[in-house]
């Protein structure tokens, strides 16, 4: 299991959510990482290099941050797994870093001192000891080495503070085992144990080898599906918690307060609280942004800023974008001889990769944002000030997050939602995620508000007023369908809403940076490829077979692409839909950003000249019906309009949402109700209107 | 003295003194370092009533009423 001398030894840094840890972690590596999935779940495998103050090499894995071994959620069953050595691609650590808020190490010390006992070689870092100073809090860092038997190092990873002597700690070729004693689990229970050993190995659930702590936490963990058991192993497991439950009723939560008994003895003797609490910046700042009004304000500020950032700042950028891959098709055309392949290059690719691009400014910048409101600790007093709203539709605040980063896309949203404990409100957060109006339904917005409403004819106020009221659509949406799905269709107590308040601190920038990266590289890899994959498809549907036909009318209308459109066309008319607009939808169904480039490349082949740098909007405000009137009147814009609002239109959300649920039942869900919600919807607006006379 | 943790008044200083077992969403708040004989204060309530946020052990956490309520507690 463990590596021999000459191999490279695997740290991992463990620690409770806020500690620093992963601020630690990339301080430590720097650019060297791999970020992948653990399989079966998605959570968040992070690898890295560093090397020891003496130059040896180090391998450093970022476990998922966990109040308890005793799992409540996929990222704490991923933590335990790992250090019992119970995950098949991932070898057991050699030695464990133990990240600590010095701040709050009493309650963080409850997770080190079951580390501990699983018998790994540990090394404690005091992370924040800044926050302890200024709250006058003093830790003997000496006597808990000396009485946990452990090297224990001070750091402040925000400024890399204690870096080097944690670097000399992990040059350590022996560190020595600990000194610190099991809370003792009752004879009785300890029996039970010992004898659910036995069962468990039988069904294969544990190795024969396994300690006790195995059973233990297996039967301590009230959802054993994080560990990917078979069922026949999960009954076992239920049977066996039964019969623990009813010999020893509260057996866990003896367990739970013995533990604590044993680390208030440890605290005793290392940690000085002034009798009366410090007034630190963190009370004084929550005055303000816990207000009951000045914090709501400064939330609407936040908020305020981020979509000003998101839709204006972003605006610059991705103008550079959208010129430089405008240029870059210009340029191709004049390089290469007219034939098929120029064809794929100006319609096809150099629109494709244009269309992926386009998007990483906003993602940037959303992320970044984030990044820096979870790292400050504004993050939790959001999820406060929200929760109350958030509840009334079945939620909680912890949902707030994943909703708003939605808004940008829902693929990151729905992967947040695994901070969220209760499975009900994840499954749901998953479900209406997707409302939230993504930044990929910005540009189909923009393109047809400015048919709806032509350059000059009205204010930008008025396109504004319009983009809002979409925002308003998708937003109140999602808050009705939460609520029916938690009223209606999810059974179940919703668990209980649980959030910390980390004191707040100085953001750590690189660290941001990092994730802001590695996000914004895999949205270019994994959602990048699909949409520059569909953009060539949609070209060659809509190039091939190729007619003998001069028309390119005509020879669109008998593609791939036409037909699918024309076989659509019945279901859609009645939405005031043609068989373009039809190409579109199923283009759509790919990525919704897919609309605006399959339209460019529809109305491009047919155009009469290659002529394609004209402003789509001025094509589709021109295109006519046969009788003359306009394909993009108002009613069909504000009738599409509702349609991307509602409908699930994103394979990589279905992939995601599949992936995070664990099955197609919840993915087909979303895209039933979804797309069905836009079809009634976007239906009764161009019945109604056209009979009312629009 | 009020009986449970969701009637605690903000700023006052209080002692856990039971909490039913056996209920895994107490038992989160448990590891969290709420157990019987633990000081707790109330530092705060959100304007509506809930969440409110508490203090204990040096870190501050919120909850809704709906758990305080379980919380037992008397005079520090």
């Amino acid at each position: 299991m463990s590596a021999t001398a000459s191999e490279t030894p695997l740290i991992a840094i463990v620690g409770n959510p806020n500690s620093g840890k992963t601020t630690l972690f990339n301080l430590l590596t720097g650019l060297k990482q791999k970020v992948a999935n653990y399989p079966g779940v998605t959570v968040e495998k992070k690898i890295g290099e560093c090397y020891s103050q003496h130059g040896k090499k180090l391998r450093l894995i970022d476990l998922p941050g966990a109040y308890s071994l005793n799992a409540r959620s996929p990222d704490e069953a991923v933590l335990r797994d790992v250090l019992l050595g119970r995950r098949p691609e991932t070898p057991r650590p050699d030695r464990v870093v133990c990240v600590v808020d010095s701040a709050n190490i009493e309650r963080n010390l409850y997770m080190v001192s079951q580390v501990l006992e699983l018998g790994l070689p540990t090394i404690l870092v005091l992370n924040m000891a800044d926050v302890a100073e200024q709250r006058e809090w003093r830790i003997d860092a000496a006597k808990l080495s000396e009485l946990l038997g452990i090297p224990v190092v001070k750091t402040q990873a925000v400024t890399g503070q204690g870096l080097i002597e944690l670097k000399l700690a992990l040059s350590r070729d022996d560190v020595p085992a600990t000194k610190w004693q099991s809370a003792v689990i009752p004879a009785g229970v300890r029996a039970a144990l010992e004898q659910s050993r036995g069962p468990l190995c039988e069904t294969g659930a544990i190795h024969a080898k396994a300690s006790l702590l195995e059973p233990l936490y297996l039967l301590s963990d009230h959802d054993p599906t994080h560990y990917g058991l078979a069922d026949a192993q999960m009954n076992r497991v239920h049977e066996l918690r039964k019969s623990i439950d009813a010999a020893f009723p509260g057996w866990e939560d003896d367990l739970v307060a013995e533990r604590y008994r044993s680390i208030e003895k440890l605290c005793a003797e290392v940690l000085k609280r002034p009798d009366q609490e410090k007034e630190t910046i963190t009370t004084k700042l929550d005055r303000i942004f816990l207000h009951p009004v000045l914090g709501f304000l400064n939330l609407l500020l936040v908020l305020g800023i981020l979509f000003y950032l998101i839709f204006r700042v972003a605006e610059g950028p991705m103008g550079w974008i959208e010129g430089f891959f405008g240029d870059l098709g210009a340029w191709v055309e004049t390089m290469m001889g007219p034939g098929d392949l120029r064809d794929l290059m100006v319609n096809g690719i150099v629109p494709g990769v244009s269309g992926v691009v386009i998007f990483l400014p906003q993602i940037l910048i959303l992320f970044f944002f984030i990044g820096i409101m979870e790292d400050t600790g504004y993050m939790s007093r959001l999820a406060f000030i929200m929760d109350w709203l958030m509840s009334k539709v079945g939620l909680n605040g912890k949902s707030f997050l994943p909703f708003l980063s939605s808004y940008a896309c829902a693929v990151p949203g729905v992967m947040a939602a695994r901070t969220i404990d209760s499975p009900k409100d994840r499954l749901i957060t998953i479900l209406i995620a997707p409302l939230a109006s993504c930044s990929a339904r910005l540009p189909v917005y923009s393109l047809l508000i400015a048919v709806l409403f032509p350059v000059g004819q009205v204010g930008a106020w008025a396109q504004a007023g319009i983009m809002l009221a979409l925002y308003a659509l998708g937003t109140g949406g999602a808050f009705v369908f939460a609520w029916i799905f938690s009223k209606c269709v999810m059974k179940g107590d919703s668990s209980p809403m649980i959030l910390e308040m980390p004191p707040y601190k100085r953001p750590a920038l690189k660290s941001i940076l990092l994730l802001v990266w590695q996000r914004a590289k895999a949205f270019l890899v994994r959602a990048g490829t699909i949409i520059l994959g569909i953009s060539i498809l949609i070209w060659a549907a809509s190039t091939y077979p190729k007619t003998n036909s001069e028309n390119k009318s005509l020879q669109l209308a008998n593609s791939f692409a036409g037909q699918a459109g024309h076989f659509i066309e019945p279901a859609i008319k009645p939405l005031g839909y043609d068989w373009k607009i039809g190409i579109g939808l199923i283009g759509s169904f790919a990525a919704r950003e897919v609309f605006n480039s399959t339209m460019s490349v529809v109305y491009a082949v047919e155009s009469e000249d290659d002529e394609n740098l004209d402003p789509l909007r001025d094509k589709l405000a021109a295109e006519r019906r046969s009788d003359g009137k306009p394909v993009y009147s108002p009613l069909v814009c504000i009738s599409l309009l509702v349609f991307y609002v509602f409908a699930m239109q994103c394979v990589s959300t279905i992939a995601i949402v599949k992936r995070e649920t664990g099955s197609w039942k919840w993915a087909l869900l979303q895209l039933g109700y979804m797309t069905g919600t836009a079809y009634v919807l976007s239906l009764l607006i161009f019945q109604i209107g056209t009979a009312l006379g629009y | 003295m009020p009986s449970t943790l969701a009637e605690l008044p903000v700023g006052i200083d209080a002692i856990v003194q039971a909490m039913p077992t056996g209920r895994s969403c107490l038992t989160r708040l448990r590891e969290m370092g709420i157990v019987p004989g633990t000081r707790i204060r109330v530092t705060r309530r959100a304007p509506l009533g809930e969440p409110i946020e508490i203090s204990v052990r040096g870190s501050q956490l919120s909850m809704r009423n709906h758990e305080a309520a379980f919380i037992a507690i008397s005079a520090a």
